[in-house]
């Protein structure tokens, strides 16, 4: 009768075969060339990652509560700061959504099977995490001191920490940004299904196009500037320190070459997730396709040509800074038009507020907020003033964090029960974005002032009259590292308890949501056929005026 | 309960008294640079209250009230796109050329200035009075009187920073930069490095004091009297035997430097250059970046016997000679 005494808990879950399911073990993970579970050891790395960075806020935040500086010397103070921008910046941020997001739903997205290069790609988490191994190597061997800019000659000549191990983090780390830029271009161009054509395809879709042309035409200008940082530290050639020949401005100028367009590697992979969001959870189109796709592409293009707004105190000449300033404030207009669209596709809509809608709201809020007072830095009056004090770390962080992180998490939870298969439970979710809204306002919005107020950023020990504010912000540092603890927790308990999901839990359009959750290993079991628009959501019969003029009466 | 409730308001009022709002506008350019602060400020919340209240509008009005709800179709309007591409477009430029106008008048310093060397180390600022006295993180001024700051730094960027006067500039190694400021209230004010340099960043602050000119005079007199500026640079000129090939009656084998200040001077690769505090570092530093034409190259390098310090009075000795030769004509 061994038959009958199987044991049901031993069952599973899942009656069909699915990409989680289909091959068991460490090694199947590992050797995977499936997009799917290449995305998820991106979301593992990156989570760990971000800890990592996050624990060095809170540390620095803790710190700041008291004027002389209430936990560290000033040597490990700045490199606190400096292992947070560093670990955030590039083993987090920059990979983000593209690598975790991006790989996962590209392919389910534009109906194919896989990216165009499997194997390349799983080539490229090997190198992140190589890049990951150097950085995690500088932080426990002592950590760097040079803030993530690693401005020479502070960094090449007078600096006594790590700093060409987490220069060779960044430059290996970038190898990986480049091949996934170069892999999602091709699959994006010749991976289509049949019938999705370009004005067709999801508006992430779009945004992580723009996001991989910066990809491929910017990381190779940062991963000189750190070979030429390495080579001027280690062998002493002269390029940047004028103590041997160099120019200190020619760094800076690299630097930000490559440094700002990051800035759009990071939030324009948010934006795409905030287009998904906002149609999927009002059931609408987006109001403004084209708009909305070509301003991606239009901050793509520009983000390289405005890097000199960096530089305005360092005496570059007043017409540089003219031309830097005028273009800053013209990339400042597609940024504007995506939320004007996102604003008007609320019109009319069926709006619910499960989790990620609220991630998507708040992202709205923040990146304004954000947005807006990039004008005072672009002008050049202003930032004479502003310009090294916490109103950029202010500004830096509405758009990093209230806009890509927002952006981020918005896109994890929606797309979770199409990764995992399983639900989490929306009522914690809900309560974590308010968190999460609350704990970054309280943080930053005071930065603001200390910034106007003329508080230098990068200080170990500020004056007294400072204090107030910066004990706002700490407050609101602990209270937002809670918000990022909830969804941790509650997010792996679903992968075991939550309940199952099923392949189109929010009645959401794409390709993605017509498969199976999670997905089979080949993705659709046929290829799909395209024969609509993007976000084709059901719409109202129109309502007919009789006299209305083209009308025929009856 | 109300007293609870009192006292807990009352303490909120205390921590908000607490919070400053502005620093202190000291200088001549300050107000110009709030006015357009404010209305930057002004223009953020005007759009943020707008879009904040036209989504919980929509919100609230859109919320989904059954599951099989079908919303209304509603069209992309060319209208509505070019109206909100034009309009911030029109903010934008207007922004753009006040915030513009402003800095290319504010970056321009008057002819009448006062100048200070200023070198940065770490984790110092040591500047330079003309009349001959040093300073360490302090800097004394007579209120009113435009102040030209001449910068540079003997290790890493620094970058002089005084927020009661708006004004920041970049300390660098290896050449000049400048920032000029007119100080229009008496009072102390912070400097601050505000370029990150290393451990001790946070401590290469100091203090600004404007004075009224009746006590400044008295400060300048009260310290130990010394040569002004360009007395030691003239010193050094001699005592580095510079005076042999740069004689003042152009007899030399190296250009006579009277006058030289302030003018153009073509180079032997054809580019022309105005002598600057730059150009005089760069012929002590490096002659024969600076090669002029009807010259042997045959002056040698002062690299590494000369410090920062030794620089600024040889500068000011050669500015001297310029403005004697000018009072001269």
């Amino acid at each position: 009768m061994s038959t009958a005494t199987v044991d049901l808990r031993e069952a599973p879950i899942e009656s069909s075969v699915n990409y989680l399911n289909a091959r068991y073990g460490i090694k199947s993970w590992l050797l995977t060339l499936d997009h799917k579970r290449i995305g998820l050891l991106y979301l593992g790395t990156i989570t760990f990652m971000f800890f990592v960075g996050g624990t060095a806020a809170v540390l620095m935040r803790l710190h700041l509560i008291e004027p002389q500086g209430a936990l560290f010397e000033p040597e490990t103070y700045n490199k606190m700061f400096s292992t947070h921008g560093i670990i955030m910046v590039f083993f987090f941020l920059v990979p983000s959504i593209p690598a975790t997001l991006g790989n996962f739903l590209i392919p389910l997205m534009i109906g194919a099977r896989d990216v165009a290069f499997p194997k390349l790609n799983l080539m490229s988490w090997y190198i992140f995490v190589t890049g990951c191994c150097f950085a995690m190597y500088g932080v426990i061997s002592g950590g760097v001191d040079t803030g993530w800019t690693f401005y020479p000659p502070y960094s090449s000549a007078y600096s006594q920490t790590h700093v060409i191990a987490f220069a060779l983090g960044i430059f290996i780390a970038g190898f990986s940004s480049i091949l996934t830029g170069l892999n999602f271009v091709v699959t994006i161009h010749k991976m289509r299904c049949p019938g999705m054509t370009w004005f067709r395809l999801p508006l992430f879709i779009w945004s992580m196009y723009a996001t991989s042309l910066i990809f491929v035409l910017g990381t190779p200008v940062i991963a000189i500037t750190l070979a030429l940082l390495a080579a001027e530290r280690l062998l002493h050639v002269g390029i940047f320190d004028p103590a041997v020949g160099g120019d200190p401005l020619l760094f800076q100028h690299l630097f930000w070459f490559y440094s700002h367009p990051a800035v759009y590697i990071m939030i324009l992979p948010g934006m795409g997730v905030i287009s998904e969001l906002i149609t999927a959870f009002s059931r609408k189109k987006i109001f403004g396709y084209t708009f909305v796709a070509f301003s991606s592409l239009a901050i793509a293009v520009i983000s390289f040509i405005v890097w000199g707004h960096h530089m305005f105190v360092t005496g570059q000449s007043i017409y540089a800074g003219l031309v830097f300033s005028v273009l800053s404030f013209v990339v400042a207009i597609p940024s504007a038009i995506k939320v004007f669209n996102w604003m008007a596709t609320l019109y009319r809509g069926s709006i619910s507020y499960e989790a990620p809608m609220l991630y998507a709201l708040g992202f709205i809020g923040l990146f304004t907020i954000g947005g807006l007072t990039g004008l005072f830095l672009a002008s050049l009056a202003t930032d004479v003033h502003l310009n090294g004090t916490y109103f950029v770390v202010a500004h830096f962080h509405y758009i990093m964090v209230g806009g890509a992180v927002m952006a981020y998490l918005g896109g994890i939870h929606f797309w979770w029960p199409k990764i995992t298969g399983r639900l989490y439970p929306d009522y914690w979710a809900r309560i974590a974005a308010a968190i999460v809204f609350i704990g970054f306002n309280l943080t930053f919005f005071p930065q603001f002032m200390l910034g106007y107020l003329g508080m230098p950023r990068r200080y170990a020990m500020y004056p007294s009259e400072f204090q107030v504010l910066n004990v706002m912000s700490s407050a609101g540092a602990s209270i937002l590292g809670i918000g990022y603890l909830i969804p941790l927790v509650y997010l792996i308990w679903s992968m075991r308890y939550g309940p199952v999901a099923s392949a189109n839990p929010w009645k959401a359009k794409g390709l993605e949501w017509t498969t199976a959750s999670p997905p089979p290993t080949e993705n659709f079991a046929e290829i799909p056929v395209v024969n609509e628009d993007a976000y084709n959501y059901p719409v109202a019969e129109p309502r007919h005026y009789p006299d209305a003029p083209g009308v025929a009466r009856v | 309960m109300m007293g609870i409730l009192q006292s807990g308001v009352g303490v909120l009022g205390d921590v908000a008294a607490m919070i400053p709002l502005q620093p202190p506008a000291a200088s001549s350019i300050a107000a110009g640079i709030d006015k357009l602060y404010f209305v930057l400020t002004g223009i953020t919340l005007f759009f943020a209250v707008l879009i904040f209240s036209i989504i919980f509008y929509f919100m609230v009005k859109y919320r989904r009230r059954s599951d099989d709800e079908v919303p209304a179709e509603t069209h992309t309007s060319m209208f509505l796109e070019l109206t909100w591409t034009i309009i911030p477009s029109l903010i934008c430029v207007v922004l753009f050329v006040w915030a513009s106008e402003l800095y290319v008048r504010n970056s321009r310093p008057p002819a009448s200035s006062n100048e200070i060397f200023v070198i940065g180390k770490q984790w110092m600022w040591h500047l330079q009075h003309p009349e001959g006295p040093r300073e360490i993180n302090e800097l004394h001024i007579p209120v009113g009187v435009p102040v030209k700051l001449t910068m540079t730094s003997q290790d890493v960027i620094h970058d002089f920073y005084i927020p009661a006067f708006r004004v920041k500039k970049d300390v660098l190694p290896g050449r000049y930069t400048q920032l000029w400021f007119q100080p229009t209230e008496v009072g102390t004010y912070h400097l601050f490095c505000a370029q990150y340099c290393g451990t001790n960043h946070s401590e290469m602050i100091g203090w600004i004091y404007v004075m009224p000119p009746s006590d400044y005079a008295a400060w300048l007199a009260g310290g130990e009297q010394t040569e002004s500026l360009a007395q030691q640079g003239e010193r050094l000129f001699s005592q580095f035997g510079c005076g042999s090939c740069h004689a003042a009656e152009g007899s030399g084998k190296g250009p006579s430097l009277a006058g030289i200040y302030g003018k153009p001077e073509k180079l032997q690769d054809g580019q022309s250059r105005i002598v600057d505090e730059n150009l005089i570092r760069d012929a002590i530093m490096n002659p024969n970046s600076v090669q002029l034409p009807n010259y042997q190259p045959i002056m040698p390098t002062y690299q590494g016997q000369i410090d920062p310090d030794q620089m600024s009075q040889l500068i000011a000795y050669v500015k001297s000679l310029g403005s004697e030769e000018r009072n001269g004509k």
